[in-house]
């Protein structure tokens, strides 16, 4: 009994009070995390609402500020109703085109990087050879070669695609091969000690071990791809989502304006979502299950 | 399985000198341990007989011609990092080997070849006691269980020489032991020529047939870097009689040991 520290009962009836703790290591619960990425949501949104209705409340014709109901039924009428002219229904005629430029742009774009970044990254030859010309290239604003490409491959898809492949492809490039120059040459010099030639390691060691690296490069590059292809809409182009919101723009029809932001948003955030889930289905090892 | 003769190895890295005038002559099947302070350049060493790092001068030869200056299979290497493959499971590891050594435009083996590899990579877990990891990967892997992993890949690989870099540096002292006698096991099974790099002056006379200690032999003190090390104490081991407290103690002091005591009770175990 005597054992007991003195005080041990005052211990033990003491209320539960929270730590003070630093603010880099106060954790937030998944209630908290939830409400807390809710709220700029949540901000924007209100301060949306209650500076449209004072609009609308002034004057009830007023284009700057549409209400939710207003865009809502100019979304549907797009995405519904055939278009007058062209009998295509708008917002999925222009999604579709849109799609296809991003993502030949995007494939070209990768399908370089893989190529490129693996033999700059894994041939001492051919580092010396290419890598001071991608680093250069990198460094060209690719808007600035838009004309180019309008002037050299006409006004039709190639030179979108080539824009956005361009615009984002240097940068991918030089990633990869950073990550491949990154490996472990511990490894590199174990699969020479088991025969590895220097195809059967890009093929076993190599490209396994970017793969990771790839889909996140994929990832970051589809931002200033979307950036290229509204861009390049925007200047010459019969449809596109990019070309819809710069066309509109003319007679201030922020009611098509807005859903088609926050429609491309949503399509970016799906892609995003996507590339993800292919991360880990491809390359399981790379995303090992967190402990909670 | 094959003898391994350094003459007048130097190496250098532009003015610092690291290595110089080391000779040494291994026979097959004969377990050396390399000793020596940190940075004596007993891993530039190692790394020379691996084919990664080119010597500034002198020759080695392993069997009966000079090595070429890139890792071959006639040489199998265990790193203490990074020594086994993240992406790959523990049985794609071992499988690994077989799909390397064809050498085909894929990269991989098909049909009986690979049934075959599939066998011997199930008897090797099997025989270094990681039957029930087959399928994980490095990641989910215990430090010990990644060297086991990592020695039996490169055994299936049926290198004349094995080279270790440490490669139990970073496990825990138990774990160490269980090692110890899986690698000694191993040895004697398969008889090739073991080069082993180590910090631990107990696991050097444990283990090896010959202790080889690396130091400086001539000093600058202007310029400490412009003598390298070479080979400073040879010791061969009587396979029955092993080292004596004596000779332990002797190593542990030219190196710099702080616990020669600790390393003789290892060499007792």
């Amino acid at each position: 009994m005597n054992a007991v520290p003195e005080g041990g009962a005052d211990v033990a009836r003491a209320p539960r009070r929270r730590p003070r703790l630093r603010l880099i290591n106060a954790t937030v619960s998944r209630g908290g995390a939830l409400f807390l990425g809710t709220l700029p949501f949540a901000a924007v949104a209100v301060a949306y609402l209650f500076a449209s209705a004072q609009r609308l409340a002034v004057n009830p014709s007023d284009k700057l500020l549409p209400s939710p109901a207003q865009m809502w039924s100019a979304f549907l009428d797009l995405a519904t109703v055939p278009d007058k002219r062209s009998g295509d229904l708008i917002l999925w005629a222009d999604t579709f085109a849109s799609l296809v430029r991003l993502f030949a742009g995007v494939s070209v774009a990768t399908l370089a990087a893989l190529c490129l970044g693996v033999a700059i990254g894994f041939i001492p030859r051919v580092r010396a050879f290419l890598l001071p010309f991608v680093t250069v290239v990198c460094v060209i604003p690719p808007l600035a070669l838009l004309p180019i490409l309008f002037i050299a491959l006409g006004l039709g898809e190639t030179a979108k695609i080539t824009l956005i492949a361009l615009g984002v492809a240097p940068v991918m490039v030089r990633d990869i091969a950073n990550r491949v120059m990154e490996l472990p040459s511990e490894l590199v010099a174990k699969a020479q000690t088991l025969g590895g030639n220097s195809w059967t390691m890009v093929l076993r060691l190599v490209l396994p071990q970017v793969t990771p690296r790839l889909i996140t490069c994929v990832r970051l590059a589809l931002g200033p791809a979307w950036l290229f292809l509204i861009a390049a809409e925007a200047i010459a182009s019969t449809e596109g989502l990019g070309y819809r919101i710069f066309l509109v723009r003319r007679y201030l029809s922020m009611d098509v304006i807005l859903p088609y932001v926050a429609w491309i948003t949503l399509l970016a955030v799906i892609t995003d979502w996507l590339l993800v889930r292919l991360s880990h289905v491809i390359s399981p090892w790379a995303h090992p299950v967190q402990d909670k | 399985m094959s003898r391994i003769v350094v003459h007048g190895l130097e190496k250098s890295y532009g003015d610092a000198r690291v290595l110089e005038r080391v000779n040494v002559t291994a026979e097959a099947g004969e377990f050396l341990s390399l000793v020596g302070a940190s940075g004596c350049g007993k891993s530039t060493f190692l790394r020379i007989l691996l084919g990664q790092e080119q010597q500034s001068g002198g020759v080695v030869v392993v069997g009966d011609r000079p090595i070429v200056p890139q890792p071959t299979t006639q040489r199998g290497i265990v790193f203490q990092r990074y020594s086994v493959f993240p992406h790959l499971t523990a049985l794609q590891n071992l499988l690994l080997v077989e799909d390397f050594r064809s050498g085909g435009p894929f990269g991989r083996v098909f049909g009986v070849r690979r049934r075959n590899a599939r066998q011997e990579a199930e008897t090797m877990l099997e025989r270094v006691g990681l039957a029930h990891a087959r399928d994980l990967y490095p990641a989910s892997l215990s430090g010990g269980m990644q060297q086991r992993l990592a020695i039996a890949q490169t055994l299936l690989g049926r290198p004349q020489i094995l080279l270790l870099d440490e490669p139990f540096g970073a496990l825990d002292p138990g774990i160490r032991v269980e090692m110890h006698e899986l690698l000694t096991e191993l040895w004697t099974e398969h008889g090739m020529t073991v080069v082993m790099v180590t910090h631990d002056i107990g696991e050097a006379f444990k283990l090896g047939t010959r202790v080889l200690v690396f130091d400086k032999v001539r000093h600058d003190r202007q310029f400490p870097s412009a003598y390298g090390a070479t080979i400073t104490y040879d010791l061969k081991l009587d396979r029955k009689n092993r080292a004596s407290p004596q000779d332990v103690a002797k190593v542990a002091a030219m190196v710099g040991t702080t616990r020669p005591d600790s390393a003789i009770a290892t060499t007792a175990s």
